[in-house]
């Protein structure tokens, strides 16, 4: 059986979540990703915001930064450009990377910073008691839009694309081994990475939209993914109500820190 | 035979006097967002940095631009920003964060007139209590001034040496008119200047606990990357580096953080006092104003007025006990600056009612006259 606790800060367990939450799911397929990397652990910073999915890095021994609302990334990205062989994880949340940190969001994406940003998406505010959030789906329910939600949604995968990240990718906890490769990749591509992950909260928004039985959740989110090959096979009717999974962007793209440094290089030849 | 030129001795505007002593202080990490008054700040530092192998990055925003400087700090980089008024106001959450989580950084606030957008190319003075104030919770401030482009130059050295000594933010506030005047700077040869680096610890990772209780207060972090892997956040935490709910490590948290300030007072504060030993008004200017000051306790004094003057260079812890001292020999207090009396309050509080505090204040974007001054003195006595 895999050793978590090899990678765990045991003394602040139990942890936070409410019982059906997905992201120790998530904490588990990161923690066997990150074994998986062979990276040592002290080349490891792991920045969040602030939200539930931002607490994941006090439970894992490695370097950890628990930042401010919306600003893991920046953070982050002092950090990454302060040491750059240093491997920078962050893990943050639909609220607050794309509401209040949205503009971080995309500007790291443009910026295309070596970083990994590990996006959990559960559709709603779920620490602060479930407000709605920019991924909330229209006329969906939370508790500041008790009538149905009047909003459209960010596509968040989406959005990173546009703004030019060099790796995209969706994944969800029911599909945990798939969510584990998926970290995997995105920690080794050499850019801004993206993993968009799906992740249940029945506790927030379960409740209020008819599954608050976990098990109705994850049911849920079994149905409404699709791997992004059977994707490209769906007509647009076909898609209504779907989300796809998998590796949205790979590409090659020059890599914001490489930059700095050939400049630092190039000004130390000249002289 | 022709003179050498000493190359030691520039004209200087005071922000890029800023941007010289931060390098000169081994500033290595510079994120920003352009604003005026302070962008030559940023644009000097956007050309000097990569030479010498350090970080220049412009952030999307204010916000961010705070973030990264932190991020970049505990990667053990000496970290800065610069900004003004608008910008300052936006950085304030992630200042009270370095503050909570003993980050050493330098924030540059070169002051225009509001609030709002206000005057961008007129000087003032208006945020010095939001330099003390202007993040929400309880913790202790260092925030120096400035009123010459030799002082910036020398209080952006100070300024990062104190952060780096009690782990911690530290403000420098200059005004517009010291930032944009261009004026004479005589340079430090480099290895005569003082510099603090912040402690690193000594015991293995094993034994290492980030906020463990010190003698003198001031935690030890290790620099990420180092070995020693530990957790950083803004929440109330304890020795550990993580979040606690425990009432009594909570107290002696926040205790600390105002406590480590109060107890090293003596080693932060200083003023210039000019003829305050016989004076009957003592003139209580900074910044830019400072210099009007001096300029019109000489006026005074020519025209057989004993005045005389106390300029703090750092406003933040302020210097209580050296306006008490004064007050005790003095008949009256002329506290002039280029705000609404935000620093004369403190005088009156600090010198206890003992004299009357009369108050010289200017907020339409000009600055205050040396016989601006003197008239004031004149009604004080």
């Amino acid at each position: 059986m895999f050793d978590y606790l090899r990678y765990i800060r045991e003394r602040n367990f139990p942890h936070i979540w409410c019982s059906g939450c997905g992201d120790g799911i998530v904490l588990k397929a990161l923690i066997r990703a990150v074994d998986k990397l062979g990276i040592s652990r002290d080349e490891m910073v792991m920045v969040s915001g602030i939200g539930c999915s931002s607490r994941t890095p006090g439970y894992v021994d490695i370097n950890t930064l628990h930042t401010t609302h919306g600003r893991a990334i920046p953070f982050a990205t002092g950090v990454k450009l302060a040491n750059p062989k240093l491997h920078v994880i962050v893990v943050t949340g639909d609220g607050d990377a794309t509401a209040i940190g949205g503009n971080h969001y995309i500007h790291a994406a443009r910026r295309n910073i070596d970083l990994t940003v590990l996006l959990y998406n559960n559709y709603i505010y779920g620490m602060t008691g479930g407000q709605v959030s920019p991924t909330t789906p229209r006329g969906k329910r939370a508790s500041t839009a008790p009538f149905g939600n009047q909003e459209p949604a960010f596509n968040i995968s989406d959005l990173a694309e546009a703004a030019g990240a060099s790796f995209v990718a969706r994944g969800d906890v029911y599909h945990a081994q798939k969510l584990e490769k998926l970290i995997v990749k995105a920690v080794q591509k050499k850019g801004f990475s993206v993993v968009e992950i799906l992740s249940p909260c029945p506790t927030a928004y379960g409740r209020r939209n008819r599954m608050a039985h976990p098990v109705k959740m994850m049911e849920w989110l079994r149905d409404q993914t699709v791997p992004v090959a059977k994707w490209e096979r769906l007509s647009p009717e076909e898609r209504e109500g779907k989300v796809r999974t998998g590796i949205i962007v790979d590409v090659d793209k020059v890599e914001y820190t490489e930059t700095n440094d050939k400049l630092i290089e190039s000004l130390k030849a000249d002289k | 035979m022709k003179k050498k030129r000493a190359d030691n001795i520039c004209m200087m505007q005071g922000n890029q006097a800023c941007a010289r002593g931060a390098m000169m202080a081994g500033c290595r990490f510079f994120a920003g967002y352009p604003i005026t008054p302070s962008s030559e700040i940023a644009e000097n530092l956007a050309l000097s940095m990569p030479a010498v192998g350090g970080r220049f990055i412009q952030m999307e925003d204010e916000i961010g631009a705070m973030g990264a400087v932190i991020g970049a700090s505990l990667t053990g980089l000496k970290s800065m920003t610069a900004t003004s008024g608008p910008g300052f106001s936006l950085k304030q959450e992630n200042i009270g964060y370095a503050a909570m989580a003993e980050v050493p950084c330098v924030v540059v606030n070169v002051q225009r007139g509001g609030p709002s957008t206000g005057m961008p190319t007129f000087p003032a003075q208006m945020d010095v209590q939001q330099a003390r104030w202007g993040s929400h919770g309880d913790r202790g401030v260092i925030a120096l001034s400035a009123s010459s482009a030799q002082e910036t130059f020398e209080q952006t050295i100070r300024a990062f040496n104190l952060s780096e000594k009690y782990m911690m933010p530290v403000i420098l506030l200059v005004d517009e008119v010291v930032a944009h005047s261009t004026e004479k700077v005589v340079l430090p040869d480099p290895g005569g200047i003082e510099l603090f680096n912040r402690k690193q610890p000594t015991e293995s990772p094993g034994e290492y606990l980030p906020y463990r209780e010190t003698d003198d207060g001031i935690p030890v972090l290790a620099r990420f990357g180092t070995g020693y892997r530990y957790n950083v956040t803004g929440l109330c935490h304890d020795e550990t580096g993580f979040p606690t709910n425990n009432p009594e490590k909570i107290e002696k948290l926040i205790r600390r953080l105002t406590d480590k300030i109060e107890r090293h007072r003596k080693d932060i504060t200083h003023c210039h006092k000019i003829m305050l030993e016989d004076a009957d008004v003592a003139i209580f200017a900074y910044g830019s104003v400072a210099r009007s000051a001096r300029r019109a306790v000489f006026l005074c004094r020519e025209a057989g007025i004993k005045a005389g003057l106390i300029e703090p260079t750092v406003l933040w812890p302020f210097p209580s006990d050296e306006v008490l001292e004064t007050a005790e020999g003095v008949k009256a207090f002329v506290v002039a600056e280029m705000n609404l009396g935000q620093m004369a309050r403190e005088v009156e509080l600090a010198s206890k009612c003992r004299v009357e505090v009369h108050r010289l204040n200017r907020v339409d974007g000009r600055l205050i006259t040396p016989q601006q001054v003197v008239e004031k003195v004149r009604e004080a006595l």
